[in-house]
């Protein structure tokens, strides 16, 4: 049978597109929200602290942000092959280890909180 | 022998601006920049929680600053783009058969509207923005 990495790195890519399809808009709602000055406790730090401390809330958010940026990474290596950049190993690389490296900062940022 | 294969001619950024078709497709590609953009501001705002009162003030700051709303404004229209693109999609790509009969796209990538406008709402409610 033939060897493929693709559903590896195609799985997480499908689900961060469905999980920012569902989740992304009302999330940029809420923070637009918050930046007019709308509802002022809405992010107020003793609550969004009493929110991100419970495990369940940690969990969601750090897989929330690796599937966001694995699907982000996913199509910005395919945006940069259709733009001409022919090096897409070294892309990959790139982009698979940005989004590797920015949950794993959410997810030390999360263990301190 | 082998002769040189041929490669047609490209045009690096030019060529999605040749039919709307490839405009519309590049568009919902480049919302990935937006969306991957804007979960790296949470990061920088989990960053600052984890940091204490002051630092999350600096971020709450900075997020009421206008660049920060016109990324927002930005952001918000490239997400939406990234979902209707997304659900109607899905009749594509989850095809459910009843029987001999397939269940029409409108049914599936509605189901997803559907099920997307009252999570929408939940998250609104539950955050306490009304």
């Amino acid at each position: 049978m033939a060897q493929s990495n693709k559903p590896i790195v195609w799985g997480p890519f499908a689900a961060g597109g469905t999980i920012t399809a569902f989740l992304t808009p009302v999330l940029i709602l809420l923070t637009l929200l918050a930046a007019l000055g709308h509802a002022p406790d809405l992010f107020a730090y003793g609550r969004m602290h009493a929110f991100a401390g419970h495990w369940l809330a940690k969990a969601a958010i750090a897989g929330t942000v690796f599937l966001s940026l694995w699907s982000t990474a996913h199509r910005l290596r395919i945006t940069c092959y259709d733009l001409g950049v022919r090096a897409d190993t070294l892309v990959a690389v790139i982009v698979y280890a940005g989004a590797l490296a920015g949950t794993a900062a959410s997810v030390l940022y999360l263990t301190r909180i | 022998m082998s002769r040189n294969p041929y490669v047609r001619e490209i045009p690096k950024f030019r060529w999605f601006f040749r039919h709307p078709r490839y405009l519309r497709y590049m568009a919902r590609e480049f919302t990935c920049i937006f969306i991957g953009a804007y979960t790296l501001l949470l990061v920088a705002g989990l960053s600052s929680l984890s940091q204490g009162p002051a630092a999350y003030q600096g971020f709450l700051d900075w997020l009421a600053s206008p660049a920060s709303i016109v990324f927002h404004v930005l952001a918000f229209g490239f997400s939406l783009y990234h979902s209707v693109t997304w659900f109607n999609l899905t009749p594509k790509a989850l095809p459910v058969q009843r029987g001999e009969e397939f269940v029409p796209d409108s049914v599936i990538s509605g189901a997803h509207y559907a099920g997307w406008g009252l999570l929408s709402l939940v998250v609104l409610v539950l955050a306490g923005a009304f």
